[in-house]
C-alpha cells in the first residue's frame, strides 16, 4: 500500500531516536525581528493552546487567543484527574523512552505513526520539569522528590500526578504561563470568543472568523498561521465526560475548509465512569483511572444477584479483569477494560438498579494500606476496625476529592460500599489529519492535542493526554512553526476588509440568521439527546455493519429534520448560549455521519473502534495490518460526501503483534 | 422528560445586559428528581420554556463536575447554595424538599458586572493573575524536576491553596466584596515554593495593586469566603499575603 499523494507526513529520515533532534536543529528558523511582526492565532486554551500561546509569545511572536469560556483557565484540560505520564525513570523501575514509546504504541493498537509517538516519549521529561519550574505542586515523596503511580497499560510507574486534580494544576500552570503573556502586552486575550470558521487566502490559512458571544458581534483576525487546539468532539454522543460547552466546531469548519480529518470512528470509552441514573442527565463524571490502582474491579458470580455487594462472600465474586488478564490484571488498557465490563452486564452479570453497572470496591486495598500503617506506628495486634481507620486515611489522602464527587453525584458512600461504575464516552483519538509539524493539509493551519489524530492510534493509554496536550504546545509547535513562518516573513499582515474575510464572515451570519429565524418546535437539546442515542447505539463500544448502515440514514434524516424544526429563541446580537449549542450541534450532525461511515469502511477491530464481525475467539479486538495498517483521512467533498485518502503507516521498529495483556 | 416528583417555584434574577435594570421572575419547576444536579434542574425549566416559547434563564456553566469554576448561583443567599464544599453542578436536588421555594440571583459585586441573568463577568481576575500570579520561567530553562526538594508539608499545603477553582464565591460571599481569598491562595501557593521565592516581594505587590484597582472591596475578617469557598481554601493564605505584603512594602527597592 501506497500513501495518498495528498498527504505528506513530512517524517525526517534517518533513525528513530534520532529523527527528532535532527529535525529540531535544522529546521528552520525565524530571526527575533522577523518573529515581531509574524501573528499567530491561536484557538483554544486548554493545555495544548494555553502552552503554545504562552511559548510562542515568549519567543517572540504576536499572539491572539480564542476561548469560548469566561476566562482561558476554565479548559476542560482542567477536569483531567489522573496524572501525566513521563519517562523519568525516578522509580528505577526499569523505564525509558523506549518503553514509553513501545507502551504507547502498542496501547494505540497499532495504529499510531512511530516518529511521531517516539518524540512524544523523547519530550515526556522536560514536561515535568517545565511544569515543576512554574509552581505545579504534584504529589511528593516525604524526601522531597517527586511521587508516581501507576496507570493502565503499562508495568512501570511513570505518572505525576497531584491528587486526582493533575489537569487543573498543569492547566494552572500553562494558564499563569498565558496571563504572564498577556500582562505584558505579547498576548492578546479574547475570552468568551467562539471560533465560527477559518479564512484561507490562496490556499493558505489567514485567519479566523470569531464571534463575541457577550455582544454577539462577528469579528474577523487575521493570522500570519493558526492552531487550533480545541480539544475533541465526545459531545457528539450528547453524554459524555466532556464539559457542556466542548465541541467539534472549529475542527470540523476547518474539516469544510481543506483539512483532512483523520480516523473519526477512534472513539474512547472509558471504563469507570459514574453510571447514568436518569434521562435527565446532562454530562457523565469520570472517576479517574489511577482508582483501579487500588481499586479492585468485579461483579458476582451468580446472574442478576439480588444481594447488597457488601453481602456478597469474596467466593461468590468474580474478579473478571484478573481471571482473563492475569499479567494486568485491572490495570489493562481502558478500550480492553471497557469491553470487558459491557461484556459481563450484557450477560446478564451487571448491578446496581439499572444493570448495567460493575463495582469498583477498594475494601480490600484499604485494609492493605491500615496495615501498613499500624506497622509504621508500631501497633501491637491492632484491631481491623483501626486497620479499616488508618487504611481510609490513606485511600482519602490519595483519592479523597474523587470519593467525595462520588458521594455527592450518588448519595452513596464509596468507603463503605464499592463504587458502580460504567463505561462512558471519555476522548477522541481522531481528530485533523497533521503532518510531523502538526500542520493540516491547509497550509498555515496547524492542530494540536486531542484536536489532532496524531499520537494515540486506536486507543490512547491514561496520563497520555496532558502529556501530549503540553509536549504539542510547549515542545513541538514552537520548533516546528519556524518551518512555515521562516517562509513567510515577507507576508505583510492582509487587511481583514479583503473579499475571503467578507465572504467567510456572510456566510457565517447567513447561518446565524438562519437558526434564529428559524422558528420551529423543538429545543437543541431535542436533536442533540437524539443525535447521541444513535451514536451511542450504532457507533460506540460495539460496532457492526447493519447498524452503522442505518445510523448513516438515521443521522442524514435527523440533519434535515434539525434545519427544517430546529428552535432558537432570543436574539444574534447577545448573550445567546442557545444560538451557541444550535451551532455545535448543526456541527455534530454532520460529523456523527463520517464517524459511522469511517467506522464502516474499517472492516477490522482495533483499540476503541470494535467490529463484532472482527472479534478472537476470546472476544478480543481482530486486527487486520495487510490491509488496514493505515490512518484514514477524509476530504470534505460536499455533504455527505467524504473522499478517502490513505497514509500508510510503516512499523520500522516495532513488531506488529496481537495485543496481549493475558 | 424527567422522572422526578419533586415540584419547586424558583425566584430567578433576570437581567437583559449589564446596563439595563434586572428584576425577579418566577417559575415553576415541575417533576424533578432528587438525583439531578441543580443545573439539571435549570436544564428541565430551560427546556420548559424554549418549548413554551418563552426565553430560557442564561447562566455559566461548563464541566458540570466541579473543577472549572464556571458556575456561579448565589441560591438561598449563599454562593452556590447550602451545602457546603460543592459548587452548583455539584449541588443535588437531594438538597431540597418537594414545595420549597428557591431563590437565584447572579454573584452580586461591583467587580463582576452582570452580563445576562445570572452570568456575570470576572474578567478582573485574570487581570490579577496577569499582575503577578505566575514564576517568570520560561519555556525551556528548566532544570530535572527532582533537582529542587520540595518537603512534602509544603508542597500538600502549596497544593492546597493551588485548589482554587476561581469561581469567585469568595467574592460573593463577602460583604465587602472583598477578593482577598482568591488572590491570596495564589500568593501562598507560590510563596510557600522554592521556584516562586524568588520574585514573590514583587508578586504580591503587584497582585494587590491590580486588585484594588479592580474595585474590589477590603477584608474585614468575616470569614463568611472561607465558609462558603466550594474548595475549601484557608483563611491562613491570606494571612500569609499580608505577612508577604507587610514584609514586600517594608523591603521594596521600588
Amino acid at each position: 500500500m501506497a500513501s495518498s499523494p495528498k498527504l505528506n507526513s513530512r517524517i525526517p529520515e534517518g533513525q528513530l531516536e534520532n529523527k527528532w533532534t535532527k529535525y529540531r536543529s535544522t529546521v528552520h528558523l525565524v530571526n527575533p525581528a522577523n518573529k515581531r511582526s509574524l501573528e499567530v492565532i491561536v484557538v483554544g486554551t486548554g493545555l495544548a493552546g494555553a502552552s503554545a500561546a504562552a511559548t510562542l509569545a515568549e519567543m517572540g511572536y504576536k499572539v491572539k487567543a480564542f476561548c469560548f469560556q469566561d476566562s482561558a483557565r476554565r479548559a476542560h484540560s482542567i477536569a483531567a484527574q489522573g496524572g501525566v505520564n513521563a519517562a523519568k525513570n525516578y522509580q528505577n523501575d526499569g523505564d525509558s523512552v523506549y518503553r514509553l514509546f513501545y507502551d504507547t504504541i502498542k496501547g494505540g493498537d497499532y495504529r499510531a505513526r512511530e516518529a511521531n509517538v517516539h518524540r512524544l516519549a523523547e519530550v515526556s521529561g522536560n514536561i515535568i520539569d517545565q511544569c515543576v519550574a512554574q509552581g505545579v505542586p504534584f504529589a511528593r515523596e516525604y524526601g522531597g522528590t517527586l511521587s508516581n503511580r501507576s496507570f493502565g497499560g503499562t508495568q512501570v510507574q511513570r505518572t505525576f500526578y497531584a491528587a486526582g486534580q493533575t489537569g487543573q494544576q498543569l492547566l494552572l500552570g500553562a494558564y499563569s504561563a498565558l496571563q504572564r503573556q498577556v500582562g505584558m502586552g505579547a498576548v492578546k486575550m479574547y475570552a468568551r470568543h467562539e471560533m465560527m470558521d477559518i479564512v484561507n487566502i490562496d490556499g493558505k490559512c489567514r485567519g479566523i472568523i470569531a464571534r463575541n458571544l457577550v455582544t454577539g458581534k462577528l469579528e474577523r483576525h487575521f493570522g500570519h498561521a493558526v492552531l487550533l487546539c480545541t480539544g475533541g468532539y465526545g459531545n457528539v454522543f450528547f453524554l459524555s465526560t466532556n464539559a457542556m460547552g466542548s465541541n467539534v466546531t472549529a475542527a470540523w469548519k476547518a474539516h469544510k475548509k481543506g483539512a483532512f480529518f483523520g480516523n473519526p470512528c477512534y472513539t474512547q470509552i472509558h471504563p469507570t465512569c459514574i453510571p447514568v441514573s436518569g434521562d435527565h442527565q446532562s454530562k457523565l463524571t469520570l472517576m479517574s483511572e489511577s482508582l483501579r490502582n487500588d481499586g479492585r474491579i468485579w461483579v458476582p458470580k451468580k446472574k442478576d444477584d439480588p444481594r447488597k455487594a457488601n453481602d456478597i462472600p469474596e467466593d461468590e465474586r468474580d474478579y473478571y479483569l484478573e481471571r482473563r488478564y492475569p499479567a494486568f490484571g485491572n490495570l489493562v488498557p481502558r478500550d480492553v477494560a471497557s469491553r470487558a465490563a459491557k461484556e459481563r452486564c450484557d450477560a446478564g452479570y451487571g448491578v446496581g438498579a439499572s444493570k448495567m453497572a460493575v463495582y469498583l470496591d477498594f475494601a480490600a486495598n484499604t485494609e492493605r494500606y491500615g496495615k501498613i500503617e499500624a506497622n509504621k506506628l508500631g501497633l501491637q495486634n491492632p484491631s481491623k476496625d483501626e486497620i479499616i481507620r488508618l487504611g481510609k486515611e490513606v485511600v482519602k489522602e490519595k483519592y479523597g476529592n474523587l470519593f467525595d464527587m462520588y458521594k455527592q453525584i450518588t448519595g452513596e458512600d464509596p468507603y463503605e460500599v464499592p463504587m458502580r461504575i460504567y463505561p462512558a464516552v471519555h476522548y477522541t483519538m481522531g481528530g485533523l489529519w497533521v503532518d510531523y509539524n502538526l500542520m493540516t493539509t491547509v497550509p498555515g493551519l496547524y492542530a494540536l492535542g486531542e484536536a489532532n489524530f496524531s499520537d494515540h492510534g486506536a486507543n490512547r493509554l491514561g496520563a497520555s493526554a496532558l502529556m501530549q496536550g503540553l509536549a504539542d504546545g510547549y515542545f513541538v509547535i514552537p520548533y516546528t512553526i519556524g518551518d512555515y513562518l521562516s517562509e513567510e516573513i515577507r507576508t505583510k499582515a492582509i487587511p481583514t476588509d479583503h473579499e475571503a474575510f467578507v465572504k467567510a464572515e456572510a456566510e457565517v451570519q447567513e447561518r446565524i440568521s438562519k437558526l434564529i429565524s428559524n422558528k420551529g418546535t423543538k429545543s437543541v437539546d431535542y436533536f442533540h439527546k437524539r443525535l447521541g442515542k444513535i451514536m451511542w447505539d450504532k457507533c460506540g463500544m460495539a460496532r457492526n455493519k447493519e447498524g452503522l448502515t442505518s445510523a448513516i440514514t438515521e443521522i442524514q434524516k435527523l440533519r434535515e429534520e434539525f434545519w427544517k424544526d430546529v428552535r432558537v429563541p432570543g436574539d444574534a446580537n447577545e448573550f445567546n448560549p442557545e444560538l451557541e449549542k444550535a451551532h455545535r450541534v448543526a456541527d455534530f450532525l454532520e460529523l456523527g455521519e463520517l464517524m459511522c461511515k469511517d467506522a464502516l469502511h474499517r472492516n477490522e477491530s482495533c483499540g476503541g473502534h470494535f467490529r463484532e464481525e472482527y472479534q478472537t475467539p476470546d472476544g478480543e479486538a481482530l486486527r487486520d495490518d495487510n490491509n488496514f495498517a493505515y490512518v484514514a483521512a477524509w476530504e470534505y467533498k460536499g455533504e455527505s460526501n467524504f473522499e478517502l485518502h490513505k497514509e500508510e503507516l510503516k512499523f520500522e521498529n516495532i513488531k506488529l503483534a496481537q495485543r496481549n495483556y493475558a | 422528560m424527567s422522572h422526578g416528583n419533586m415540584n419547586l417555584t424558583l425566584k430567578v434574577w433576570k437581567q437583559k445586559n449589564k446596563d439595563t435594570k434586572g428584576k425577579f421572575e418566577t417559575y415553576n419547576a415541575k417533576g424533578i428528581s432528587p438525583d439531578m444536579s441543580f443545573l439539571e434542574m435549570f436544564d428541565v425549566v430551560n427546556e420548559q420554556l424554549i418549548n413554551e416559547g418563552k426565553e430560557p434563564i442564561a447562566f455559566d456553566h461548563d464541566c458540570r463536575e466541579g473543577i472549572c469554576g464556571m458556575c456561579s448561583m448565589y441560591i438561598n443567599g449563599r454562593p452556590h447554595g447550602p451545602k457546603e464544599g460543592v459548587t452548583t453542578c455539584q449541588l443535588h436536588m437531594r438538597s431540597f424538599k418537594d414545595g420549597d421555594t428557591i431563590v437565584v440571583e447572579p454573584w452580586r459585586s461591583a467587580a463582576f458586572p452582570v452580563i445576562k441573568d445570572l452570568a456575570v463577568d470576572r474578567s478582573s481576575f485574570d487581570r490579577i493573575m496577569a499582575a503577578g500570579g505566575f514564576v517568570s520561567v520560561n519555556t525551556g530553562n528548566a532544570k530535572d524536576a527532582n533537582n529542587i526538594l520540595i518537603p512534602k508539608p509544603d508542597a500538600d499545603e502549596a497544593f492546597n491553596a493551588a485548589a482554587c477553582i476561581g469561581c469567585g464565591a469568595c467574592v460573593a460571599a463577602c460583604k465587602n466584596s472583598s477578593a482577598m481569598l482568591f488572590v491570596s491562595a495564589k500568593v501562598s501557593q507560590l510563596a510557600l515554593l522554592p521556584q516562586g521565592k524568588v520574585e514573590a516581594q514583587q508578586r504580591v505587590l503587584n497582585m494587590v495593586k491590580q486588585m484594588d484597582e479592580e474595585g474590589f472591596g477590603n477584608c474585614t475578617n468575616t470569614g463568611a469566603c472561607e465558609a462558603e469557598c466550594p474548595k475549601s481554601i484557608s483563611l491562613e493564605n491570606i494571612a500569609r499575603m499580608n505577612r508577604e505584603y507587610l514584609w514586600a512594602s517594608a523591603t521594596s527597592k521600588d
